[in-house]
């Protein structure tokens, strides 16, 4: 087992938050591909991410890894009630824009435009920040999820007041609340065992 | 095995069955199962490998200070103290001197540059690391960092793990615990702050 850290001096990292595919190279060791057994393959879920760097080191933990990935399934696709697709993905790009995760924010706002259809409002957010004005629904929710994941937590009585004068019930409330702090675990991950590349749009 | 453990968020959140909260939780039932799990997974492992039960209460007790969340700080807290007093005093000591309020972190240098903010670097003391040894010390000042600046990790933080004799899986280990305990206390403020409002 390699037990030092890969560097990659010639990469190139992205230096803006962009909504262009982007790739991730590690720090550390995945676990070798051909010596994945079914315990790992468990921790994937999906098999197909034994070609993921980033999933592949993180099966090194394979129990944690297969709890993560289910509660992260259920937080963001789940179709019970609740939040809309979009404004799920939103709170994610809120948290990682504002925990500066270039990689998580590349990946939710991708599909934070593919299911509002408002790009134009989402590039604003990854621009401008987390100040951005896009309309007293969206504010609330990115408001919401940066207090959240401020630490400590600045979340309180006062946002679930707003999210609701803005329209949401409370579970979708509570989608908000789940979605914002999974990506506190998410980008922590991302930015702590490996760094994001720009890749060559084709 | 002896009883499962009761669900913690619900158990730190104050989730009453047949509540309001308990309801909207139950809407996502595959996401408390599996936040429950993780918890298992980390905490009663089958597997402890290289992250002994000590260091993971340890971690979680200085990740749950640093977040200053009451019913989370008070739980981890009190589970590390029920294992080793001297360690939980020396880990409280450390996170009352390593508060902060984050996020706090550089960027690439570019465009991004004008929002680097820099935060503070924590060192565990002189005293503290006597009591802590230098495996945790160095996995407090990482977790430190994770905490706080997130976007300030590097290669070299990962490096100085590994020289302070922790293996390529237990550093997994070790920041799959600082990330999903990062969640887990925002999960119970955000559900707390819901049933007060």
């Amino acid at each position: 087992m390699t037990e030092t850290v890969l560097t990659h001096p010639d990469n190139q990292e992205p230096t803006v938050f962009t909504q262009d595919e982007l790739g991730w190279l590690p720090w550390l060791e995945p676990y070798p591909a051909d010596q994945l057994t079914d315990r790992h393959f468990a921790g994937l879920v999906d098999p197909a991410r034994a070609k993921s760097d980033y999933f592949r080191l993180l099966v090194r933990d394979p129990d944690v890894l297969q709890a993560r990935t289910e509660t992260d399934k259920d937080i963001f696709y789940n179709p019970e009630g609740g939040l809309p697709r979009a404004e799920r993905e939103l709170a994610a790009t809120a948290a990682s824009r504002f925990n500066g995760c270039i990689y998580c924010a590349s990946v939710h706002s991708r599909f934070a435009t593919v299911h509002s259809k408002r790009g134009d409002d989402v590039q604003r957010l990854l621009d401008e920040g987390v100040g951005a004005d896009l309309g007293e629904r969206w504010n609330a929710i990115v408001a919401a999820s940066v207090a959240l994941t401020a630490t400590p937590s600045a979340f309180g009585t006062e946002h679930v007041r707003r999210l609701r004068a803005a329209g949401l019930d409370d579970a979708a409330i509570a989608d908000v609340i789940q979605g914002a702090a999974f990506f506190n675990w998410a980008n922590r991950l991302m930015l702590s065992l490996g760094e994001p590349q720009v890749r060559a749009q084709g | 095995m002896s009883e499962p453990t009761a669900d913690v968020i619900d158990l730190l959140a104050g989730v009453e069955r047949g509540s309001a909260l308990d309801r909207i939780r139950a809407q996502r039932p595959v996401a408390r199962e599996n936040a429950q799990k993780s918890w298992a997974a980390l905490f009663e492992p089958e597997e402890p490998g290289t992250v002994s039960a000590l260091e993971r209460y340890a971690v979680a007790a200085f990740v749950a200070a640093l977040h200053r969340e009451p019913a989370t700080a008070r739980f981890y807290a009190e589970a590390l103290a029920g294992r080793d007093a001297g360690l939980a005093t020396a880990v409280a000591a450390e996170a009352e001197r390593g508060g902060a309020e984050g996020p706090y972190g550089g960027y690439p240098a570019g465009k991004l540059s004008a929002e680097d903010k820099p935060g503070p670097v924590h060192r565990v003391s002189e005293e503290g690391r006597r009591v802590l040894g230098s495996r945790l010390a160095a996995a407090l000042e990482h977790t430190h960092l994770l905490v706080f600046r997130p976007r300030d990790a590097s290669a070299a933080a990962l490096q100085a793990l590994l020289d302070a004799g922790w293996s390529t899986t237990g550093i997994v280990t070790l920041s799959q615990l600082v990330a999903f305990l990062s969640f887990q206390i925002r999960v119970v403020a955000g559900l707390r702050a819901l049933a007060a409002a």
